[in-house]
């Protein structure tokens, strides 16, 4: 993921019967990703008739139409004036953001695979704590699993690849690396990410006024701290929202 | 309370038509696998689609009415009895308070428990639905009670023709954005394949057995948002079609879409049954959902008394068929019970 990679114009697609897909490239940057942020924001406010859902990928936004009680090639056309109102890429990040400060432990028996994604990144372990907790990393999308944040994006070191095998489950609130992002767990799962943290984070809860912990857009500081740290931090939430700097 | 759990032994689960709504917080609708069913069901008990029913994915469940309750079976046929006494399947019944319910998966798919009134338990994020995967709602256990709506209806003993569903056979699909990375001859190959689910399925997925369709340099593609009825292309070439617990992002190359109204068939098929995947134009597809949509609309307009075959009556003779059996010459029989 590189700032400087070439913008291709929007595109959008067809996805399923109901489905329209607007592209905003075709491998993860941060323009691509803010204007998904930006556009689906557009979309959900102007509301046009025979919307039935948008949602966002890294750098797409999914818009769901109410068929068959909407002419999609009329709502695709409006999707297209949309569009091009603007430069979505130089849009500003979705209004009401918020930093969290997440507490982690690092390494040991709760987040083994901390030396094994180190190496690969090329740093000593106490470095690559270092390196994970010294800058507010963006909620860029939040997919796969109910409230699970992709966030980014870390330093180059860490265009580390996904592991081969999987790792059969690593337990809700893991925090884990692989190409300069960092996937927080909402619920157990297997996984090809490496373990490197775990956190407290009650990313979602059923029976929350707010379900979801995290909006994209929002960004997230990890703290380092032992295990009495995380279990003080677990009769919290896991997570705090603090001041911007 | 309108029910009692006494045994409940498999997948069995609470199910509406689920979520939307919450795909841009990693959320997938979830809801009943054969949304067709709730359809059904809700025509046979003459009430809105948006009710919940039981969905029984496999096993057994037992139930007691507390309360005189209207009933309806649809989905995949299953074997089922009041008090000992068998019930038609995709029909409406009158059960008395204190009768005990009994439903026996048969060969595979999923089969459905409609009450009049619908199942009432507490709405989460707008739906009663169970989405195992989110760690909403679970699995019914013996010693579970289940409260249902106000049944407004009265009418019972009507059976409707389902569309056939129990046996595999065509299922259409549309091209998506990621058809293209997979070239004509696997396309072709694709859908020229005789596959067949495997017996691993669940309510997040359906894996497909019977080819290869690997697509070109498809390991390195960006995730992106996914769908129910997306056909993704693991590693190894096998196809997996998501399904109503689906995962919201995903980053294998996905070959096509199934439609929504031709999904009920797939979830249907049983282990083992032909599958053959069919492209079709979109706008041929958006006229088979909407041809679709109509035709559940109207399914009320359908039903038809049910009539009791006597062999689905074991107890036949302690039936009084003609009142006043004495000399065997009565002008006119009473109508039996």
């Amino acid at each position: 993921m590189t700032d400087a990679a070439p913008q291709i114009a929007p595109q959008i697609a067809t996805l399923g019967v109901d489905g329209l897909l607007i592209r905003f490239a075709d491998r993860l940057t941060e323009p691509a990703n803010r204007a998904a942020l930006a556009f689906a924001a557009a979309v959900a406010r102007a509301d046009p008739p025979g919307l039935a859902e948008v949602s966002t990928g890294p750098v797409s936004v999914l818009v769901r139409l109410d068929l068959p009680r909407t002419d999609p090639d009329a709502f695709a056309a409006c999707l297209s004036a949309l569009l091009a109102e603007r430069d979505w890429t130089q849009a500003p990040l979705p209004e009401g953001r918020r930093l969290w400060r997440v507490p982690a432990v690092f390494g040991t028996d709760l987040a083994p695979q901390l030396d094994e994604a180190a190496d690969l990144a090329g740093l000593k372990p106490d470095e690559a704590v270092e390196s994970l907790t010294a800058e507010p990393l963006r909620v860029q999308t939040i997919g796969f699993a109910p409230g699970q944040p992709y966030l980014g994006q870390l330093p180059d070191a860490w265009d580390i690849p996904r592991q081969e095998g999987l790792s059969p489950r690593v337990p809700p609130g893991a925090l884990t690396v692989a190409i300069r992002q960092v996937v927080l767990f909402s619920v157990a799962s297997p996984t090809g990410w490496r373990h490197v943290g775990q956190t407290a984070a009650r990313l979602f809860d059923p029976d929350r006024t707010d379900p979801f912990l995290l909006r994209p857009g929002d960004a997230v500081l990890f703290a380092a701290t032992d295990r009495e740290g995380l279990e003080a931090a677990r009769a919290d939430g896991g997570a705090e929202v603090i001041p911007w700097p | 309370m309108a029910l009692t759990v006494l045994r409940a032994m498999g997948g069995i689960t609470v199910q509406d038509r689920g979520r939307p709504g919450y795909l841009s917080q990693g959320l997938s609708r979830g809801g009943a696998m054969d949304r067709l069913a709730l359809t059904e069901g809700a025509a046979l008990l003459g009430q809105s689609a948006d009710l919940a029913a039981l969905e029984i994915a496999a096993g057994t469940v037992a139930l007691r009415a507390e309360t005189p309750l209207r009933i309806a079976l649809t989905g995949a046929p299953m074997s089922a009895s009041c008090d000992g006494s068998p019930l038609a399947w995709h029909a409406s019944h009158a059960i008395p308070q204190g009768a005990r319910l009994d439903i026996a998966a048969r060969g595979g798919g999923y089969g459905y428990l409609h009450l009049g009134g619908g199942i009432a338990t507490p709405c989460v994020l707008g739906s009663r639905s169970a989405h195992l995967a989110a760690g909403i709602g679970r699995m019914l256990d013996a010693g579970d009670t289940l409260p249902t709506g106000d049944d407004t209806g009265t009418r019972t003993g009507l059976t409707l023709t389902p569309l056939p569903r129990w046996d595999g056979g065509t299922i259409r699909i549309v091209e998506g954005p990621q058809t293209a990375l997979f070239d004509d001859a696997t396309r072709d190959r694709f859908a020229n394949a005789t596959l067949s689910r495997d017996a691993r399925g669940n309510r997040m997925g359906q894996r497909l057995t019977g080819g290869q369709f690997p697509a070109q340099g498809g390991l390195s593609i960006l995730s992106d948002v996914v769908v129910p009825g997306d056909i993704q292309i693991t590693g190894d070439g096998t196809p997996f079609v998501l399904l109503a617990e689906c995962q919201t992002t995903g980053g294998y190359p996905r070959i096509g879409s199934v439609l929504p109204c031709d999904l009920p068939n797939l979830v249907q098929a049983p282990p083992g049954a032909s599958l053959r995947f069919a492209f079709v134009p979109l706008d041929q597809a958006r006229a088979a959902e909407a041809t679709e949509t109509a035709r559940r609309a109207d399914l009320y307009r359908h039903l038809r008394p049910l009539i009791r075959d006597p062999h689905d009556i074991p107890d036949l003779l302690a039936y009084q068929l003609v009142s006043g059996v004495t000399a065997g010459h009565d002008p006119e029989p009473e109508p039996t019970p």
